[in-house]
């Protein structure tokens, strides 16, 4: 029988805050030794009180923008119950009944929306590592802002489950809200699926994936689980509601916890939080702090820069920031309704744009040191100067390339490209006059004569090595193009 | 309470403190004394007075500390097993204000485990004996504080009340005990019993010295989001201590479940304020009845979830037995705590089951608001309110112990002001024919704190 998979995905996403959703100590453990980012708040001593993290709350907003989702001006927390090392206070710190983040969407490359259900704040739990006759905990990550969002179970195949956590993710990113450093847990995804017959009203018994920290696994996950429940549905079975892990190595999802052994978490008011109550004039303010995001670049370069190579680089927030700067486009248009007013246009020719973006994909990120190259980009000016020089055919493709890759070099970039392109010797010959001479010089050597005769005769391939002679006398200066056409015409 | 005018030392005040503790050993005040750290501040303190310096408002003063105050001074216990070995490496806001202005802790008092109890005999080091009658309870959970202060050992002792906690031993002893506003005085370092309605608060033996205590202690703090901000010092109403002042008496509390003596007593002191000019209302507030039962969901469903913390895996017990997680867990917490803290664990885990939340700690919720609604009504009416502490004077040593709901109805009078969040002052306010003290409380709205400490002197 044929199914239509129905897909909702919760998503945990940590906060790139200074400090900890309740306590002053630093909330970035990375390359920390264990338990060496806890405060007494944290750890759970007796009579410590959570103090909240007004940073958490702003970039919770800019999360929220980020999803066209209604930011509530009346939001509180709730503590949710459950015994396990990992969570010292014996409960974790949540927004069960009020959220902070309402309704809205997200819209995929395909042009397919997703709604949000809602978002919350939320407390991360602390990390365990299981020995073979003990386990070892560690609190760094405890607390840690975390904010959980709810799609609506719009989702019905497994590659728009794909395409839903990356624009997610690069959602996040780009509001600038998390590291988004997925190996590390940055953002996990837990994946609801359930199966129904196609004309189905009722939806099927769902099973819940936890914990997947990749797009590719989010996907493979989807996969297996139709797979899994198609078989259980055909053979006349039922599915069991129930909580299930990945096996990445495998490639399968294997059951841990059923419905009936699921946990009473035996909410409550967070009598120690006071609610958050944030003014209209606030969120507008914080709102209006949103940058860019990615269906704003899709539109502002849609004919500029090839839509695959687009795609690439919004992977990148870095990347179209400095692309944006370069088109001269502002960066703040959020302020305007979300989705009403037309962005601004790109303020600079297409196709140096299109330079620039290519030798991002082409050559930043084929580069080793691209990760380190990313955290320091050539300043918009010189980019731009790269850009025209290029436009101008003062450089040659290969020697835009060069200089591109100086701009990064700490001992050339102060230079400024113009300055670096001159040191290398690197501007092309686009003086007539003087490329004749060139010419002239190339063609009164003995070993070019045989070529210019078969040239004569009707052979339009050695044209190719006398440019390319005239090239090496000009030590690689001289434009092509020009010079190809000087010895047309020389030797008509 | 200044000793700068250097009649006395601080070192002598410390040691004849210290020398009362000791001869009083009997009575169970006393939890840890602080001998050597007191010492060496009142050293420190006499050192300095001797050069001139200003040592504050408590300067050599000594004090006595509940055992759920966190402070490096020796083992924070909360008088439980589970927290047996547990030193505090923060201070908490409160203490570190007294220390600021040069006061002495020189131990930490005896409490009912966790602050259960209104008898101080659910301790871990057993009850406390009454300042009055060596065989009745001191009163609870702050008893060791309130005996402390009635033997004259100190001059004030701090204490917690989350539902009546100071006011009650206060009165059962025979001394003054404040429970302030909710948020007046930072709960930073100070171990939860129930979030919503803990109240840091002290016993102390004038008005004027609690009123000095008070402008000493309160204040936001940025540790505790729940601290109002700053108006214990503001200037105080004149209007409302204008001579005339109205004082209601609830009728819902004037029955034959009070004690006799305790009906007499309050009528003499209502009387009094007459004589003074004063004008008394009498109110009828429903409301008050729903009060222990709406306490009884939502402080025990606080309680379960603060105390889930103490799991043996971090500080203080664990018992040893265990070799799996689920056996540390359950081990630990069945062999560390009493069984009033069981008691109350599982009526709060029970009250916020799925399935149960709406049915009670909703509706105790609700019932809280309307409680709240019907203190704001009394006070359109009255300036302040006047009613007993607790229905009865200090009662036996193992009376009620077995018998929790009796226990829990001491409590009928004292638990709406925390619901509600207004402030009360327990009063003595004279003697049973057996010796035994009377105490009544004086209720004001929120934030009248100073105006309601100001007024009892009306009542001496």
């Amino acid at each position: 029988m044929k199914y239509i998979p129905t897909i909702g995905i919760e998503c945990h996403v940590q906060l790139c805050t200074k400090t900890k959703l309740f306590s002053e100590v630093d909330n970035d453990a990375r390359g920390k030794e264990p338990n060496s980012c806890v405060s007494p708040v944290d750890y759970a001593l007796p009579g410590m009180l959570p103090r909240l993290n007004g940073e958490a709350i702003r970039l919770a907003i800019l999360a929220g923008r980020a999803m066209n989702c209604e930011i509530n001006t009346w939001s509180r927390f709730d503590r949710k119950h459950y015994f396990y090392p990992d969570s010292p206070k014996g409960y974790q710190i949540t927004q069960f009944y009020e959220p902070i983040i309402g309704a809205g969407y997200v819209e995929l490359p395909s042009g397919t929306k997703i709604r949000i259900e809602h978002a919350h704040l939320e407390g991360d739990a602390g990390k365990l590592t299981h020995f073979n006759s003990y386990s070892l905990v560690d609190l760094n990550r405890v607390d840690t802002p975390l904010i959980e969002i709810v799609s609506m179970p719009d989702i019905h195949s497994a590659s728009d489950a794909h395409d839903y956590a990356k624009e997610l993710w690069r959602l996040m990113c780009f509001a600038g809200v998390t590291y988004g450093d997925l190996y590390n847990g940055n953002m996990r995804f837990d994946v609801n699926i359930s199966l129904a017959p196609e004309g189905a009203e009722k939806l099927g018994t769902r099973a819940e994936v936890k914990n997947l920290n990749s797009f590719r696994s989010v996907e493979r996950a989807v996969e297996y689980e139709i797979k899994r429940q198609s078989k259980i549905l055909d053979a006349g079975q039922k599915v069991v509601q129930e909580t299930r892990g990945w096996n990445d190595a495998k490639g399968e999802t294997t059951g841990q916890r059923s419905k009936e052994e699921a946990k009473d978490y035996r909410y409550m008011p967070e009598p120690d939080l006071p609610p958050i109550n944030l003014s209209a004039e606030f969120i507008e303010n914080e709102s209006a702090k949103l940058p860019l995001m990615p269906s704003d670049y899709r539109e502002i370069f849609n004919g500029i820069i090839k839509s695959d190579i687009l795609e690439v680089l919004l992977d990148y927030p870095k990347l179209m920031e400095k692309l944006r700067e370069l088109g001269k486009v502002p960066g703040r248009e959020r302020s305007r309704p979300l989705g009403q007013a037309s962005l601004s246009p790109v303020n600079l020719p297409s196709s140096q744009i299109a330079t620039i973006s290519n030798l991002f994909t082409s050559v930043l990120l084929a580069e080793e040191k691209s990760a380190e190259y990313l955290n320091d980009l050539p300043s918009t000016a010189d980019l731009a100067e790269l850009a025209e020089m290029n436009e101008k055919k003062e450089l040659s493709s290969t020697a835009t390339k060069e200089v591109f890759l100086k701009l990064f070099d700490p001992q050339m970039k102060n230079h400024g490209a113009k300055q670096i392109a001159k040191e290398l010797g690197l501007i092309q010959e686009n003086d007539l006059g003087a490329l004749e001479k060139i010419v002239d010089v190339v063609l009164s050597k003995p070993e070019t004569q045989k070529a210019q005769e078969d040239f004569r005769a009707g052979s339009e391939k050695v044209l190719g090595f006398l440019v390319g002679q005239v090239m090496k006398e000009s030590r690689g200066k001289a434009n092509p193009g020009a010079v190809q056409e000087i010895l047309r015409k020389k030797l008509q | 309470m200044k000793i700068a005018n250097k009649k006395v030392t601080a070192e002598r005040l410390v040691k004849d403190a210290l020398a009362k503790a000791k001869h009083f050993a009997e009575y169970n005040i006393f939890t840890y004394l602080n001998e050597e750290e007191a010492l060496k501040k009142a050293r420190k303190i006499d050192a300095r007075i001797a050069r001139g310096e200003d040592v504050g408002k408590l300067a050599g003063v000594p004090y006595a500390l509940k055992d759920n105050f966190l402070s490096p001074e020796g083992e924070t216990t909360a008088s439980a097993h589970i927290l047996q070995g547990f030193v505090s490496p923060v201070t908490a806001t409160s203490v570190a204000k007294l220390e600021a202005e040069g006061a002495i802790m020189i131990g930490r008092t005896n409490m009912d485990a966790f602050a259960h109890g209104s008898s101080t005999e659910n301790s871990y080091f057993g009850p406390t004996l009454n300042a009055h009658d060596k065989e009745r309870v001191a009163g609870g959970s702050s008893g060791g504080s309130a005996v402390a202060v009635a033997l004259d050992i100190v001059e004030f002792a701090t204490g917690t009340d989350t539902g009546g906690s100071i006011r009650q031993p206060a009165s059962f002893n025979g001394v003054y005990g404040f429970k302030p506003t909710y948020g007046c005085i930072s709960r930073y370092g100070v171990v939860a019993m129930a979030s919503s309605t803990d109240c840091i608060g002290f016993f102390a033996k004038t008005p004027e010295d609690m009123d000095l205590l008070m402008s000493i202690a309160s204040g936001q703090d940025s540790k505790d989001m729940t601290t109002l901000p700053d108006y214990y010092n503001d200037e105080v109403s004149t209007e409302l201590n204008s001579s005339r002042a109205r004082v209601g008496i609830i009728k819902d509390f004037d029955n034959e479940s009070v004690d006799p003596e305790i009906r007499e007593a309050l009528k003499t002191k209502c009387d009094a304020l007459k004589s003074k000019g004063h004008e008394i209302v009498e109110l009828e507030m429903p409301a008050l009845k729903y009060a222990l039962a709406a306490y009884y969901i939502i402080v025990p469903a606080e309680v379960a979830s603060n105390l889930s913390r103490y799991d043996g895996v971090r500080y203080g017990f664990r018992s040893e037995k265990s070799d799996d997680l689920d056996a540390l867990y359950f081990n630990t917490r069945s062999e560390g705590f009493m069984p009033e803290n069981k008691r109350r664990i599982m009526i709060g885990n029970f009250v916020l089951s799925s399935g149960f939340y709406d049915a009670y700690f909703l509706k105790a919720a609700k019932a809280r608001t309307l409680i709240v609604k019907e203190y704001e009504k009394a006070f359109k009416k009255c300036d302040y309110l006047l009613t007993p502490v607790s229905p009865n004077p200090a009662f036996k040593l193992g009376e009620k112990v077995n018998d929790p709901v009796a226990m829990y109805l001491e409590d009928v009078m004292s638990v709406s002001l925390n619901l509600a969040g207004v402030p009360g002052l327990a009063i003595p306010a004279g003697k049973t024919k057996k010796g035994l003290p009377i105490g009544l409380q004086l209720v004001g709205p929120r934030r009248s704190d100073k105006n309601l400490i100001i007024f009892s002197k009306e009542l001496i």
